[in-house]
């Protein structure tokens, strides 16, 4: 009896011990991993920060650049990028929440019209930015005779951003609790009310998250606004003016200006530093959203 | 006892119609796909009472409250077969008007579910839908439900935080009150009861007596002493062959005093089920 308890004992103290050790090794690859990417990030911005500040100042935001880029500042840019940007997502939310309704509201995930609406937008997803450029170029600047311009540049983008924004907003609008939709149904509330009144709502969290991703999307894009939107540098005067974006600014400098990598470093400082600043601002307004949806009216 | 109503396939503008008020199923079955969840339940539900629906689970006691309203419409491939008349109207043939419909037949389910709005919202934003506007009627109306269902001294003073910080006992009174604002004739409650505490889940039932001299309840329940306290009439699911079908209904004195049937006789002595 005794022999076998301590037989017993040690056995199960080796098995303790080696359990311990699967823990360890286990917490040092998933902590491994996560230092290794935040570190990625934190060497990548200080590269950006230690070559790209000494040319910011308030002249860099306020001056058009010269030089092809060399020197004076980035306001054109900036214009030309928001304007691009509007253009993106005044076009791609409309049609994106629409089709995201749709998705969830009124098509059940098996069937045959969804799947293939939901194939369609997989193989979007996967299509190379530069073929949206081309397609863009093909349908927008030369069978719609826009030329190269702000405006086929943003719906370019939009056709890009379209696939991304429309399976976050659906996946939203889907998680939305079903307990919701039935009591509005026994409450005899229309399907329109349910979606503006409640559903929606509920989702705007969600939905701020695939703006986001839209939003930086078409900042970091260049592929697909070198053939649409060009880059003519001048100050845009209407949707109809050719712009440069301010990451198709950084692609020029960096490859085709000589002695403009110090400034291309500036304007992906810039770039970089807006795109943390509007998911800062979004993080906010969706956790103030959600915090008044639970808590205060 | 006739009252007037409008009714479902009419127009809204014609004029309402004297009715005797009650639901009445006839062979009643409703379908999964091809499995079926009850079969040929014929029942009547009269006025003013309180009819409990018993039985084990998958009886199919919650998917028949479901096709009293055509809530089952929502839910993917499920049909419904037989014959349903409220106020001897058919709710299952020609188009109805589900707007009606739902405001007549209440619907409360086993989970509260506030809508992530205030608490006046919850009452006043679905009587805006149904077109009641006048500021002085919504309040009205706030109060009186908020009242009958015994939550007004305790939310008074904070109408407009968020229905989702009540307590979960408070939230389905809140519920109830939502629906009693549409002033239905007929209340289908599917186990209210069942996510609350003791205390309560009393408050709810002694709401529900009292409910009972204005509106018709049908109350699904798996507390049989619950079922004895509240129930005017009663009837019994079971499971047969795999389908849920109806052992016994009537009365509640009959079918908790001296059921025709052995196995309601088993049930309600607690030795089955």
């Amino acid at each position: 009896m005794m022999v076998s308890r301590q037989v017993l004992t040690r056995t199960s103290r080796i098995r303790a011990s080696r359990a311990r050790l699967q823990n360890r090794i286990a917490a040092a690859v998933i902590w491994g991993g996560a230092i290794f990417v935040a570190a990625l990030f934190a060497w990548l911005m200080a590269d950006i920060l230690w070559h790209g500040w000494r040319e910011i100042s308030l002249a860099y935001f306020t001056q058009e650049p010269e030089s092809a880029g060399r020197l004076g500042g980035i306001s054109s840019i900036l214009v030309s990028t928001g304007l691009i940007l509007i253009v993106c997502l005044v076009s791609a939310l409309p049609i994106g929440l629409g089709t995201a309704i749709f998705l969830a509201e009124y098509t059940g995930p098996e069937d045959t019209v969804s799947r293939k609406i939901r194939l369609s937008l997989n193989v979007l997803a996967g299509t190379p930015s530069i073929v949206f450029g081309l397609f863009g170029n093909a349908f927008f600047c030369k069978m719609l005779g826009m030329g190269f311009s702000i405006l086929s540049g943003g719906l370019t983008l939009a056709c890009m951003v379209l696939p991304y924004f429309i399976r976050i907003a659906e996946e939203s609008i889907r998680s939305v609790p079903q307990s919701y939709r039935m009591g509005a149904v026994a409450l005899g509330l229309s399907k329109s009310t349910q979606i503006m009144r409640l559903i929606l709502p509920v989702a705007v969290p969600g939905i701020l998250g695939a703006i986001i991703l839209s939003v930086g999307r078409s900042l970091s894009e260049t592929a697909a606004l070198i053939f649409t939107s060009g880059y003519v540098d001048r100050m845009p005067e209407s949707l109809y003016d050719s712009g440069r974006s301010l990451s198709v600014h950084i692609y020029d400098l960096s490859m085709n200006v000589a002695g403009g990598d110090q400034r291309a470093y500036s304007a992906a400082l810039v770039l970089i530093v807006s795109l943390i600043l509007i998911n800062f601002i979004t993080g906010l307004i969706g956790r103030a959203w959600s915090r008044r949806m639970i808590s205060i009216s | 006892m006739d009252i007037t109503r409008n009714s479902l396939h009419l127009p809204k503008d014609a004029p309402p119609v004297t009715i005797p008020c009650c639901i009445k199923t006839t062979n009643l079955s409703l379908f999964y796909g091809k499995k079926a969840a009850f079969r040929d339940i014929s029942l009547n539900l009269d006025r003013n009472s309180v009819t409990v629906i018993m039985g084990p689970s998958g009886c199919g006691k919650s998917s028949f409250l479901s096709a009293l309203n055509r809530l089952s419409d929502f839910i993917p491939c499920c049909e419904v077969e037989g014959s349903i008349h409220l106020d001897g109207e058919s709710l299952l043939e020609g188009s109805i008007d589900r707007t009606v419909l739902h405001k007549r037949v209440g619907m409360i389910f086993q989970k509260p579910n506030p809508f992530p709005m205030s608490i006046r919202k919850n009452i006043t934003f679905p009587l805006r839908e149904h077109g009641i506007t006048s500021k002085r009627e919504l309040e009205a109306r706030l109060v009186q439900v908020l009242v009958d269902v015994g939550l007004w001294d305790e939310v008074k003073d904070r109408l407009d935080t968020s229905a989702l910080t009540l307590s979960g006992g408070q939230q389905q009174r809140l519920c109830i009150a939502r629906a009693l604002a549409l002033e239905p004739e007929i209340l289908l409650m599917d186990e209210p009861c069942s996510a609350l505490d003791p205390i309560s889940s009393g408050k709810v039932e002694e709401l529900i007596l009292k409910l009972q001299a204005r509106y018709t309840l049908v109350v699904v329940t798996h507390n049989l002493s619950q079922a004895r306290r509240i129930a005017t009439h009663a009837a019994l699911f079971w499971v047969k062959d795999d389908c849920g079908c109806l052992v016994e209904c009537g009365p509640a004195d009959q079918v908790f005093g001296s059921p025709r049937e052995e196995l309601t006789a088993a049930y309600v002595k607690g030795m089955k089920g």
